[in-house]
């Protein structure tokens, strides 16, 4: 496992992909706690596995499908109810620029 | 300086076209208040779960199968993750790795040149939801999830477009196609059906592509081109002024008529992909693949063939007879109503006739709303007025004026040229007594014929036909007075 | 009047059916005792006296009224806080979710009240399962009812407590990788992991969708058993549910275990397990051998990876999964100076430091350039770990290990260590990560006077086997140990 060692960087980098604010004292802390884990998981390296499918799903299974029918929605009100903030039927969210996605 | 080649890759995004939204039972109706069509599912709320809608992998394979494609009998649906708040769950649902559908191809062709066009893959995902802008009080940016979940194929190009009309060109046959199968409903307005372009360009004979932009925001045909056009230029200036092309992505702004570069993000994306576990692999049958390309309708392609060959079409014709799947259908239902009507007509004349008359008459009034069309009457009447026309019941100029009452009324056309005693006159007495009265009105003139100025014939039939009220028999007008004129001492 | 506390679901369902006792009553009781005692067991996070009682006197009601009742009618019912309730708090024993209260019933609470069960509340737990001791909950930690000194396990903490003190006739817990058959046996109660599948996943609030199944835990493997068969089915909304019918699990109950092949795994005590559970688990195969079973030495010889390959998956899956948990549609909102910042505010102070730990490891996994080495790699030797399973019930109908390596310890003993903690959950792992169902039934005490599990494990949709031999087992050693603070 080519993993490069953990380092404040990379623990920054990973924070702002799952969009967590980590204090100063968090980030120590994630990169030891993280080192240590991926340590542990070194013998997992050495492992031959080759010509070995992955299981993604532990029951071998076929996705049952839905047919295509129209089923009652749910009420607008009690949606919007759960919302830190809502307006004019829509969830209100901080300003969305363009193409940030 | 350097000759340039254009290098354009297309990814549509074409809105299926489901009842319910690819992963819920909500209903994908457009235009209903925000907010309205979801559930747990497509809100992403805690707990809930995905199911694929069998219409939508049906729709797809259906798109694969006429483009060629290969169907996978075994695809997975992968999670696609970003934050954004169209986005419900913070991530997409897509096919990355294994997609339904991969290699068909796409044969367009513009000025003469056949272009073959691959398509690498043809998969299915979820639509985002619509982030309303500025329509909230302050800052907010306002979200309706009704869009979000709807079932959408992608339907990915290789990059072998080379000028911005086959571009064009590829996507007009392309939307003929799924809107022929019904899949998709090519409204462009309501963004149903969607373009990005990869464009690129190299030095003729290089065989490396060139650094590519990815345009969004060309929701037209007309879009289209415009972009592609502005930004092989922008490009071909950046490098013969010894600049680079950067990758990225750029928007078409339509009112400064430029492709602008979108809010650069700070860092890569990294999406993190990776098969989603509440969707075990979608299986499809080698028998259900055969069944469905069995059902395939006839294509736009094959239909333009067939018009030319046994309906005597031009080109044009056909093209735009085959360009809606609804017009098509009414054009053959016309065609064959009327070969029962006048069974003396030839399929090519009877072909002609209707192609003529259904484009110049017809067409105007016809009201398209993605794959519904509105018609002003049916195949059937069209039938049979052409059939009145054909019998010399009535003229074709009296036709038009028919087909106004008929759409104004409802009533068939034989029962408004009942009604209002259109029907030709081609009783020759009657002509003949109308012919002899102007011929006697008309001496001078008469004599002018005799003396070799034929040209003064148009003359009496215009007065014959302005006795009988229009209702002559053009033919039978002009037979029974070079009779009389020749008869006369 | 009889103390409902202590008597079994089967009893309880059968006394009020008969008249014996009405619904309203058992709730009142079951109530009153959550009153007296949850201040310091902490199992609830939430109590609906007021919807109990109206559910209650519903089955009073159809009772008076002749109607058929349903196997769990009257029964007072603890749902996992991870299991959405239409009109009651569901929060994951998370900040994020304070106060949410979902427009829906998790597929399994549909279910329970379809079966007459009566919803008293929602379990304290790990915040998102994630944990061991119960000591990530947001709300304060569940407490050991045999030492309060004491975890009662993780992450079905609570649902484990509330069992074992009579708080609730029986509870549903969620495993993912051991968290309804650990707490169960540091709570002396019985827990059931079932197959992958056989238990629908709607409405059960994702840790890792690959691994999640909604478990019972209840006071006796026959308790367990119903409220298993009421549970299990297939369900048209979780596309992983399997569609074969459901067996009469309480049926095996009683059913005769002489010749069963009973594997023993090679080595399984000598990494790490306390004397105790050793001793416990060495009792446990002379108990079987003397009922008649046959033991079999088996090899696992990937299982030493588990713990690995487990704690790639579940935190890849969990940090796909907890993105949703952002403040735009529901729960906690943090404003920030824009959108981003929002975002990272808000999960930044809804999540706490075990969430925000598995986030991190699981994004790290799957980014750019490592989804191979890691998540795919992962995702291999799971198939090597599956294969073990295969080829041991080849030669033996279940298999046994302790369920964990110690009894119930003291709270913070290992809450500054992650990887300490996670190897809690080293005997749990295995199955859940081939997708086998597995039980979790007491086998002795410790010389502390603490409950030890012992966890039998069956090939998939074999559940019946789980609660022959279980069941078996429990009636052989006599099993009827309360909590010292029980009575």
């Amino acid at each position: 496992m080519a993993a490069p060692t953990i380092t404040i960087d990379v623990v920054r980098h990973v924070a702002k992909l799952a969009a967590l604010s980590l204090s100063p004292t968090e980030e120590e802390t994630m990169c030891r706690e993280l080192r240590a884990i991926l340590a542990s998981m070194a013998a997992l390296e050495a492992l031959d596995v080759s010509g070995v499918p992955p299981t993604f799903h532990a029951v071998a299974m076929h996705g049952g499908l839905r047919p295509d029918e129209v089923r009652d929605s749910f009420p607008r009100a009690e949606l919007l109810a759960a919302a830190p903030a809502h307006e004019a039927g829509g969830f209100a969210v901080p300003k969305v620029m363009d193409g940030e996605g | 300086m350097a000759e340039y080649e254009t290098v354009i890759g297309l990814e549509v995004h074409a809105q299926l076209t489901t009842k319910s939204k690819l992963f819920c039972g909500c209903s994908i109706e457009f235009g209903a208040p925000p907010n309205t069509h979801v559930c747990p599912v497509c809100l992403g709320l805690p707990g809930s779960l995905p199911v694929v809608n069998a219409g939508a992998v049906e729709r797809a394979m259906r798109a694969a199968l006429a483009l060629g494609c290969t169907v996978r009998e075994h695809s997975v649906f992968a999670r696609k993750n970003y934050f954004y708040p169209d986005l419900a769950k913070n991530y997409q649902i897509s096919q990355y790795e294994l997609p339904l559908n991969e290699n068909g191809r796409l044969v367009v062709e513009v000025e003469g040149t056949t272009r073959e066009v691959i398509i690498q893959r043809i998969h299915l995902e979820e639509d985002a939801a619509k982030n309303i802008h500025g329509a909230g009080s302050g800052e907010s940016t306002l979200v309706d999830y009704n869009r979000a979940g709807t079932a959408l194929m992608e339907i990915v190009s290789g990059p072998d477009l080379r000028s911005s009309s086959e571009a064009e060109e590829y996507l007009k046959r392309l939307r003929e196609i799924l809107m022929c199968l019904g899949v998709n409903d090519g409204n462009l307005e309501e963004g149903s059906f969607r373009c990005d372009a990869n464009v690129s360009i190299r030095p003729v004979g290089q065989k490396k592509l060139g650094t590519r932009c990815e345009l969004k925001n060309i929701n037209s045909f007309r879009f289209v081109r415009k972009a592609i056009d502005y930004e092989v230029a922008r490009q071909i200036t950046v490098v013969s002024g010894g600049g680079t092309i950067r990758q990225e992505t750029r928007t078409w702004n339509e009112t400064q008529g430029k492709t602008l570069p979108m809010r650069s993000k700070e860092e890569a994306m990294d999406y993190r992909y990776f098969p989603d576990p509440d969707l075990p692999a979608l299986a499809v049958t080698p028998e259900a693949i055969e069944a469905a390309r069995a059902a395939l309708p006839e294509l736009p392609e094959a239909k333009r063939a067939r018009y030319l060959a046994e309906l005597g079409l031009t080109a044009a014709d056909a093209s735009v007879l085959t360009g809606h799947p609804e017009i098509a259908r009414y054009f053959e239902a016309s065609v064959a109503a009327l070969l029962a009507r006048a069974n003396k007509l030839t399929r090519d004349a009877a072909g002609k006739r209707v192609a003529n008359f259904v484009q110049s008459e017809v067409l105007r009034y016809a009201k398209a709303d993605g794959l519904r069309v509105e018609l002003p009457v049916t195949s059937d009447h069209v039938a049979e007025l052409l059939a009145l026309v054909e019998s010399g019941e009535i003229s074709g100029k009296q036709a038009k004026s028919v087909l106004a009452d008929v759409m104004a009324s409802g009533k068939s056309p034989a029962k408004v040229v009942a009604e209002q005693g259109l029907s030709q006159v081609s009783d020759t007495a009657a002509i003949e007594a109308a012919a002899r009265e102007v011929l006697a009105a008309n001496a001078p003139n008469v004599a002018l014929y005799k003396a070799g100025k034929t040209n003064v014939m148009g003359f009496f039939v215009g007065q014959v036909m302005k006795a009988m009220k229009g209702a002559g028999n053009p033919r039978l007008v002009n037979e029974v007075l070079q009779k009389l004129l020749s008869e006369a001492p | 009047m009889r103390d409902a506390a202590g008597m079994a679901v089967t009893e309880l369902a059968a006394a009020i059916a008969s008249g014996e006792l009405s619904a309203v009553e058992v709730t009142r009781a079951t109530l009153a005792r959550i009153a007296a005692r949850d201040g310091v067991t902490h199992a609830y996070l939430h109590v609906d006296s007021e919807g109990a009682l109206q559910a209650a006197a519903q089955v009073d009601r159809a009772r008076a009224q002749g109607e058929k009742l349903g196997v769990l009618a009257g029964v007072p019912i603890g749902i996992k806080d991870c299991m959405c309730t239409r009109g009651l708090p569901t929060t994951c024993a998370s900040k994020i979710l304070e106060g949410y209260v979902p427009p829906y019933d998790a597929h399994v609470v549909e279910r329970v009240r379809a079966a007459g069960g009566v919803i008293v509340g929602k379990l304290n737990m790990d915040e998102f399962a994630m944990g061991s001791s119960n000591e990530n909950s947001a709300y304060g930690t569940a407490r050991n009812p045999w030492d309060s000194a004491r975890t009662p396990g993780g992450s079905s903490g609570g649902a484990a407590a509330a069992t074992a003190e009579g708080l609730a006739g029986a509870t549903l817990g969620s495993d993912t990788g051991g968290s309804v058959r650990q707490p169960a046996s540091y709570c002396g109660v019985t827990a059931i992991k079932p197959t992958y599948g056989r238990v629908s996943r709607y409405g059960l609030i994702a840790f890792a969708s690959s691994l999640d199944q909604v478990g019972p835990i209840a006071r006796n493997v026959r308790d367990a058993a119903r409220m298993l068969g009421v549970i299990a089915g297939h369900d048209p909304r979780d596309a992983t549910s399997v569609t074969r019918p459901v067996d009469d699990y309480e049926a095996e109950c009683g059913k005769d275990v002489r010749g069963l092949r009973v594997g023993v795994v090679k080595g399984a005590t000598d990494r790490g397990c306390d004397p105790a559970v050793v001793e416990a688990f060495a009792r446990t195969q002379k108990q079987l051998t003397a009922l008649g079973c046959e033991l079999v030495e088996v090899e696992l010889p990937h299982q030493e990876h588990a713990l690995a390959v487990y704690y790639i998956i579940a935190p890849a899956e969990a940090s796909s999964n907890l993105a949703r948990f952002d403040g735009m549609r529901y729960g906690l909102r943090v404003n920030g100076d824009d959108l981003r910042d929002t975002y990272a505010r808000t999960r930044g102070a809804g999540f706490g430091p075990e969430v925000k730990r598995r986030i991190m490891l699981g994004t790290y996994a799957l980014s750019a350039g490592y989804y191979d080495a890691f998540y795919l790699k992962a995702q291999k030797v799971r198939t090597l770990i599956k294969r073990d399973f295969t080829q041991a019930f080849s030669r033996c109908d279940v298999l046994i290990t302790p369920t964990a390596p110690t009894a119930a310890f003291k709270f913070g003993e290992k809450s500054g260590d992650p990887m300490s903690m996670y190897m809690q959950d080293i005997f749990t792992l295995p199955p859940s990560l081939a997708g086998i169902p597995a039980v979790s039934v007491p086998c002795g005490l410790s010389p502390d006077g603490l409950p030890i599990g012992l966890q039998i494990c069956a090939p998939e949709l074999e559940e019946k086997r789980l609660v022959r031999i279980g069941h078996a087992f429990e009636t052989a050693i006599a099993w009827n140990h309360r909590p010292p603070r029980f009575s």
